[in-house]
């Protein structure tokens, strides 16, 4: 097994509770979000259904308990821990390992 | 009061060297009506063991005084069975407690000792001091009845003074004795304790079908031999009148003893029905309990059962009680429960069956205050336990299905005359449609579609065929906006957290967090973006710019009337060029820049922001744009200034966040160039003044606005734009327009006009209160961003690289302006 490549990308503390950011990795656009706990996810920023790089921009909150991302474009909510979207769950979006070390946020991707 | 103990009551440790011991005790209870025979039974019943001696000034043992009425048309016996063990002592009237013997001394001079002293000597009927009171009756005991039976015969007409509760049952008993019987009551309705006036006049109607004559409003002048004078001159003939105009308590004894007694009488007790001497109690309508002196049955039957339970040690309390009354006079239904007023109310009223039914909730519409109910009191036994607790469902839903009413309408009954619409129509779509809610079946049937005045009937119409109509937000409250925004006001809370924590589950989505957002927002007036309410906010109201398909925002800076300057004209044309914005003139008369990335929204506003312009809230639920014609500055039909009122009205609404969007606009004339019975709220000018129109909208499902006053002055009509928006954000659901609010209404635009224009809830002041605070807290958005480096952050497309673009938003030209190129999508399924 390969072991993951950490990118360091901002500070926790510039993520605002339960918002998302853009984070640039690689030419790869990867939103990270932080939830009311200070838990912190990353997936894809493309929006599937729109085409636009926007799903950092959307309303964070909870399916049933799971945590969510509604993109901004059409609302479609997907979930942060799988990338798979409520409304269609056959549209998924990429998630990424992400961590905390050193109040630095890292994505793996 | 005093700290001794209970058993010091029931086991006195005088000096007199009693024996100790209940046993032993004695009990002396004066008075001997229902009271009385309430507390005997209640001692008895618990096995008290010492004496107990009951003396009354009646010639026999207490009755039921409530049915008084069909002693006279029955000859029933009313009296209660005396319980065994108990020394009655009848036609003995008490003259004097002598508190430092312990004893009480009666009209000839005997002297009864007691260890415990009850007074339950009840109430005496209050007779008004006009000229003939000589010649009137009472209605209170059975020899108050025999010697009414006694004047009645041979007499034809017989007048009440009073219309309570009392004074129709003493009519009742006239009519009885078949006299032609008017009743007299000084307020302006009947039973004016129990029910309000439209309940009165229900009630009226009922009584005078009866052969009964109600002269309500009126006070009575004298009583001759024949016939009663009234205050304003007329004279009704009456050979038997009858007071039943209230009653006082029987205090005098308590008084000459130095009990301590109210100032409007009745002798004061505690919780414990202990008076100012802790060895005399007093029950019943005698007693002044909490301030309050109690006529009814129940609550004097709970007194005299506290009182039993004091002396026998216990440490029950008598914690005041409703005077809910639920009662059948002259076969009319009458009930009252909890309080008689609310800060709103819900009736339902047929003056063809004679029903009458309103209930009180409180100002956030989530418990039942009371109630009062005329003519079917089946609300009354459902709901009265409702009472201080919230509503278990909508205060209408209540008067129709909650009192068990059963509204099981025939097929063929019309359910909205409007359109014609018949129950068996409305339960066929909702059947084979599988419709489960009101929007649904008025789509299908057209049903509630004009007045909104049957929209509550489709409601039960749809419980009834067993759909469950939710008005929860969404999954994280079970309550609908204007429910929640009630929370939010009453309880002053000022963040998500603490709703959803209260009142909610989860952490929000995209449905409830942006419609908290915007509660908070027209209540608190905070700027969108401060701490927790970031959060909130979709991502419009996030960057304070309309998001476009390719993930670029659009700029709309606010032009008041659509009135600019040819210098602002130019700011905002070189503001577009230097940033290379897409630009279109839009329907509202403003300006719309397309085209811009996060990172230079703060760029663009700093150059609008510098030229005077400020935020035009074109992303944000709120009030988007008054538009207007050019009006009699210029226009040679022009009869009124329209751009100065439109923005005179943008000015004040600017900012004011609402369920959904508002839009306005104002005509100079009828010729409405502004097009103001599409919007929101429009305003034509007329010779007198300004028409106001609302609930217009172009959109989706068009529909002309309607008038909802005329020839109105400037002043009156912002008053009363003022109540309409506030009415409208406080009760509309999540992203309803005015139109389909307007049209959810119960009632309609009658019961709009109703509410804003004739203050019938009584809001008027507070809702011009709330939009004044508005108008005094406003500030422009956008030059609040730019001054607070914090909310500055944000605005930027990578949180790891600041100062890059998004690379994947590229354009276009067509003619001659930017056009944005769409990513190929590449949809990933699983």
């Amino acid at each position: 097994m390969s072991t993951l490549t950490w990118t360091a990308v901002c500070a926790f503390d510039d993520l605002l509770p339960e918002r998302g950011a853009c984070a640039l990795v690689d030419g790869r656009q990867i939103a990270v979000f932080r939830d009311f706990d200070g838990a912190v996810y990353a997936i894809g920023n493309l929006d599937p259904f729109s085409g636009a790089n926007v799903l950092s921009r959307g309303i964070v909150g909870t399916r049933m308990g799971e945590p969510t991302v509604a993109s901004p474009m059409h609302k479609e909510v997907f979930s942060l821990v799988t990338g798979i979207c409520f409304d269609d769950p056959e549209v998924v979006v990429p998630t990424y390992p992400v961590q905390v070390r050193d109040g630095r946020v890292e994505i793996a991707a | 009061m005093t700290n001794r103990r209970n058993e010091d009551v029931v086991m006195p440790a005088t000096a007199s060297g009693r024996a100790k011991g209940q046993g032993m005790s004695r009990v002396v209870v004066v008075g001997y009506g229902p009271t009385a025979h309430r507390f005997i039974e209640t001692m008895r019943s618990r096995g008290f063991a010492g004496s107990l001696t009951v003396i009354g000034e009646e010639p026999r043992p207490a009755y039921d005084r409530v049915a008084l009425t069909t002693y006279l048309t029955e000859d029933a016996s009313l009296e209660y069975a005396v319980p065994s063990g108990i020394t009655t002592r009848l036609s003995t009237r008490v003259t004097e407690i002598d508190r430092q013997a312990r004893e009480v001394v009666t009209l000839d001079g005997e002297r009864v000792p007691y260890d415990t002293l009850v007074l339950a000597t009840g109430s005496a009927p209050f007779v008004p001091p006009v000229p003939g009171r000589g010649r009137a009756f009472v209605y209170r005991t059975i020899d108050d009845l025999e010697a009414i039976r006694e004047a009645s015969l041979g007499s034809t007409h017989g007048v009440v003074v009073g219309g309570g509760l009392l004074g129709l049952e003493a009519a009742d008993a006239l009519r009885g004795l078949g006299l032609k019987t008017g009743i007299v009551e000084i307020a302006p309705w009947l039973m004016p304790r129990q029910v309000d006036e439209g309940g009165g006049s229900v009630l009226k109607g009922h009584i005078e079908s009866l052969g009964l004559e109600v002269h309500a409003g009126v006070m009575l002048q004298s009583i001759e031999a024949d016939t009663v004078l009234l205050a304003d001159g007329r004279a009704i003939p009456a050979e038997v009148v009858v007071f039943s105009a209230g009653i006082r308590p029987r205090d005098e004894l308590a008084r000459a003893a130095d009990l301590e007694v109210g100032e409007r009488g009745g002798i004061a007790v505690d919780a414990g029905m202990r008076t100012s001497d802790p060895s005399i109690y007093a029950i019943g309508e005698c007693a002044l309990a909490g301030g309050v002196v109690y006529g009814l049955v129940g609550p004097c039957n709970t007194m005299a059962e506290v009182a039993a339970d004091r002396i026998l040690g216990g440490s029950s309390t008598f914690g005041g009680s409703d005077l809910s009354t639920k009662l059948k006079l002259l076969g009319v239904e009458v009930a009252q429960f909890g309080a008689m007023e609310g800060a709103l109310d819900v009736t339902y009223m047929d003056p063809v069956a004679g029903v009458y039914k309103r209930l009180f909730v409180s100002d956030d519409a989530s418990t039942l205050l009371g109630g009062i109910c005329v003519g079917d009191a089946s609300p009354y036994t459902s709901l009265k336990g409702f009472v201080g607790k919230p509503l278990p469902a909508s205060p209408s839903d209540l008067l129709f299905t909650g009192g068990g009413l059963s509204l099981d309408l025939p097929d063929d009954a019309q359910v909205c005359s409007c359109n014609n619409i018949c129950a068996g129509t409305v339960r066929e779509a909702i059947a084979e449609q599988g419709l489960t809610d009101v929007p649904s079946i008025k789509k299908c049937t057209r049903a509630g579609t004009t007045c909104g005045s049957c929209v509550p009937m489709l409601k039960q119409l749809l419980e009834k065929s067993g759909v469950e109509v939710s008005k929860a937000l969404c999954e994280h409250f079970d309550y609908s906006r204007a429910e929640l925004f009630d929370i939010v006001r009453v309880r002053g809370i000022s963040t998500f957290s603490e709703l959803v924590s209260t009142v909610g589950t989860g952490r929000g989505c995209d449905i409830c967090k942006p419609a908290v957002a915007s509660i908070l927002a027209s209540l608190n007036g905070e700027h969108v973006l401060t701490g927790e309410l970031a959060a909130l906010q979709d991502t419009n109201d996030h960057f304070l710019a309309n998001i476009q398909k390719n993930g670029t925002y659009s700029v709309v800076p606010r032009i008041p009337g659509g009135e600019i300057t040819p210098d602002k004209l130019i700011v905002i044309g070189e503001v577009a060029r230097d940033f290379g914005l897409y630009t279109k003139i839009t329907g509202g008369q403003r300006i719309d820049l397309f085209g811009a990335r996060v990172e230079q929204l703060p760029q663009i506003w700093a150059r609008l922001v510098e030229a005077g312009f400020e935020s035009g809230h074109a992303y944000g639920k709120a009030l988007r744009t008054v538009k207007s014609c050019v009006g009699s500055t210029w226009c040679r039909y022009g009869v009124q200034d329209s751009v100065g009122l439109a923005i005179a009205l943008e000015q004040r609404y600017r900012g004011l966040r609402s369920p959904h969007k508002l839009k306005s606009a104002v005509s100079g004339c009828a010729r409405e160039c502004a097009e103001a019975r599409s919007k929101d709220f429009g305003i034509i000018a007329t010779e007198h003044g300004w028409n106001l129109y609302v609930a217009g909208n172009g959109g989706f499902k068009p529909r002309h606005a309607d008038l909802l006053v005329s020839d109105v002055p400037t002043d009156e009509l912002i008053r009363i734009i003022d109540r309409f928006l506030m009415f409208y954000i406080r009760t509309a659901d999540r992203l309803q327009r005015t139109s389909t609010w307007l049209e959810s209404l119960d009632g309609g635009l009658d019961y709009l006009r109703q509410v804003v224009v004739e203050d019938s809830l009584g809001l008027a002041s507070e809702l011009e209160a709330q939009m004044e605070r508005h108008v005094a807290g406003y500030f422009d958005e956008w030059r609040a961003v730019l001054d607070d480096p914090d909310k500055l952050r944000r605005f930027t497309s990578f949180v790891n690289a600041p100062g890059v673009p998004d690379p994947s938003i590229t354009f276009e030209t067509e003619r001659q302006q930017i056009k944005p190129v769409l990513i190929p999508l590449e949809v990933v399924r699983s």
